[in-house]
């Protein structure tokens, strides 16, 4: 295994890997059947993500959204009973659960947000340091650049500038959650994962991290998972709706939110159930 | 407000005197003696020993500390009579005394008290080596297997024996320890009374302690923590050094420093591996450097059980053992006191 800098590392646009084999979506899910110990919480599942939009999950809980949104990364390894039964999910054309693939790299190149903003108790520097670091970057100089190109990156710079050595703690949960997605981007991810990234925010903090959304997108291609279909419907450029494991409807944001074709994605996106 | 004519009289608020009433304050009332007399039981040892022991290692003229009993060796009190006065003389004063005055001590009775002369500066030095070297051990056998277990294992019988027999390990009286250690380092391994052999005796000890405890703050780290380090793509071995161990290291200590007191304390596991009753040489005392390793210390512990239950019981004695006791005291808090700094210390580093 190695942890030498990768071309993702450097704050360039990141040099792509050879040419997708199949067509425009970046993360292909493909007939994935998702189980915790017997008890199976994904059915069939199948996706193309496509690269550079927010693609929005949405649905009741315990429909497998997140569990789905944990696959892309790996990081449902982290629970002892949780397997695949069968189906694949491609990046760049290659199955993540490919027992070749090197689960570090995957997450390097996917990287994550979560639902309980999770800043390391250290600086903020600190903070976005650590996976540089990680990459192999010890030139002060280069950390001290990349450090302020992902706070700007994450709309934190102006708020933070003059703390940088302050406790990520310190940070309003807003902020924190901006931080994070700083931390997230300062290692050029291909894809950032948000997991229902603004649950614990008030509306005015919902609405930075909506915004930065919106910006990310132009270098990232985003997958989030939120209860708040307000936000599928003002973030996303498409929409997968969730029901008990199965994606009953995909598309594009509007169409679902307007004109869904399926008569319980209607129910749910006009609020009579879930 | 119901107006129907069976609803119950109104009940006052007022506090009635009830039988309920008065059962709950006697049981109140016993908790709170319960409590009060843990309370005066630890007064009065503390308070025996402080005064008893106080008395032997202060004194009221300068420089107010009874320097040679924390700095001198063990040594035979001789009381005598001589120019008509009650003399006490260490050993090495009496004979050197004998020979000059060899006139004075013609036909004079000479009583003779083991130990109760000079000090207990070896056995101190004994007890910080002894704590040192085994907690050093301790922490590092049962760091490991906390993290192995708290991050690695996977859930299995296996694991359940492993867990059962940490538990079951707590339980064993320390005699057994001390059995178990002269038979595996003392004998089998030709270890002979050694400072190496004490260690390892003790550390097998304090390791139920230590695993548990390091366990349980190992476990506490939120799993938040975990995965963001994770998601960056830092390995599992990365993840726990930088960002699960650190935030587990004042629940460590914590757990060190109730293996601290246990360690200091215990006389049954030395007695067979590492104590000697008395040795005249200092622990640094040593021809070659692995020497060092092979050596018995004394320590106090184990110098109390002697002078308290070995040698005939005399009053010059009884102030060895109450100034034992009480050095003992201190040098305990002492350590303990320094676990406690650094604890604080990383506390404020790693504040979470």
């Amino acid at each position: 295994m190695s942890l030498e800098p990768t071309p993702l590392s450097a704050p360039a646009v990141p040099t792509k890997p050879a040419p997708r084999p199949s067509g425009p979506a970046l993360v292909e899910i493909d007939r994935l059947n998702f189980f915790y110990g017997e008890k199976q919480v994904l059915f069939d599942v199948t996706l193309d993500i496509p690269e550079k939009q927010v693609t929005a999950f949405i649905g009741p809980s315990g429909c497998g959204k997140t569990t789905l949104l944990r696959c892309f990364n790996r990081m449902n390894d982290l629970v002892d009973v949780a397997r695949i039964g069968s189906g694949e999910i491609r990046i760049d054309g290659i199955n993540v659960y490919d027992p070749r693939v090197d689960v570090i790299e995957l997450r390097k190149r996917v990287g994550m947000v979560f639902q309980k903003s999770n800043p390391f108790p250290k600086s903020i520097y600190e903070n976005i340091a650590f996976g540089l670091r990680l990459h192999g970057i010890r030139q002060k100089a280069k950390l001290d650049e990349i450090v302020e190109h992902s706070l700007r990156g994450a709309a934190l710079w102006d708020e933070v500038k003059d703390r940088l050595h302050d406790s990520g703690l310190g940070l309003s949960g807003g902020q924190q959650q901006r931080l994070c997605i700083a931390r997230a981007i300062a290692v050029e991810p291909d894809v950032i994962l948000m997991d229902e990234p603004c649950s614990a925010l008030d509306p005015l903090a919902t609405t930075k991290v909506e915004e930065l959304i919106h910006e990310l997108k132009e270098k990232y291609t985003i997958v989030i998972v939120t209860h708040n279909m307000q936000q599928a419907a003002r973030v996303s450029d498409h929409t997968a709706f969730f029901y008990l494991g199965k994606v009953v409807e995909f598309a594009e944001t509007q169409k679902i939110f307007m004109n869904p074709s399926n008569p319980q994605t209607e129910a749910y996106v006009s609020g009579r159930f879930g | 407000m119901s107006t129907s004519p069976q609803a119950p009289a109104r009940r006052s608020i007022l506090r009635q005197p009830s039988w309920r009433a008065r059962a709950e304050a006697l049981f109140f009332l016993l908790l709170r003696m319960g409590t009060y007399s843990v309370l005066f039981a630890a007064a009065v040892v503390f308070l025996d020993i402080g005064i008893k022991g106080g008395r032997v290692v202060f004194q009221l003229s300068p420089p107010f500390i009874n320097v040679p009993f924390l700095t001198q060796s063990p040594e035979t009190l001789n009381v005598f009579t001589a120019d008509g006065a009650k003399v006490k003389m260490g050993d090495r004063e009496f004979r050197a005394f004998k020979a000059a005055h060899p006139e004075k001590l013609r036909d004079v009775p000479v009583e003779t008290y083991v130990y109760s002369a000079g000090g207990i500066f070896p056995n101190i030095v004994g007890t910080v080596l002894l704590v040192v070297g085994s907690m050093v051990i301790a922490l590092v056998l049962g760091v490991c297997s906390a993290i192995y277990l708290s991050e690695y294992a996977r859930e299995g019988p296996f694991i359940r024996l492993v867990r059962l027999s940490i538990a079951n390990l707590a339980g064993v009286p320390s005699i057994v320890f001390g059995l178990f250690g002269f038979g595996l380092f003392v004998v089998a391994l030709d270890w002979n009374v050694s400072l190496l052999a004490g260690w390892f005796t003790l550390a097998f000890m304090v390791l139920p302690i230590i695993i548990t405890a390091s366990e349980e703050a190992l476990r506490s780290v939120p799993k938040g923590l975990r995965e963001g380090a994770l998601a960056l793509g830092a390995t599992k071995f990365q993840t726990i050094r930088t960002n699960v161990l650190p935030y587990a290291l004042p629940g460590i200590l914590t757990s060190s420093v109730l293996a601290i007191a246990r360690v200091a304390g215990e006389t049954a596991p030395i007695m067979f591996t590492a104590a000697y009753v008395v040795r005249d040489q200092m622990p640094w005392q040593v021809e070659k450097w692995t020497d060092f390793f092979f050596q018995g210390v004394m320590a106090l512990p184990y110098h109390i059980y002697v002078v308290a239950s070995k040698i005939p019981q005399n009053d010059y004695t009884r102030d060895v053992q109450y100034g034992t006791a009480f050095v003992f005291l201190f040098t305990v808090a002492g350590i303990a006191l320094a676990a406690i700094l650094l604890r604080a210390r990383l506390r404020k580093q790693y504040r979470w």
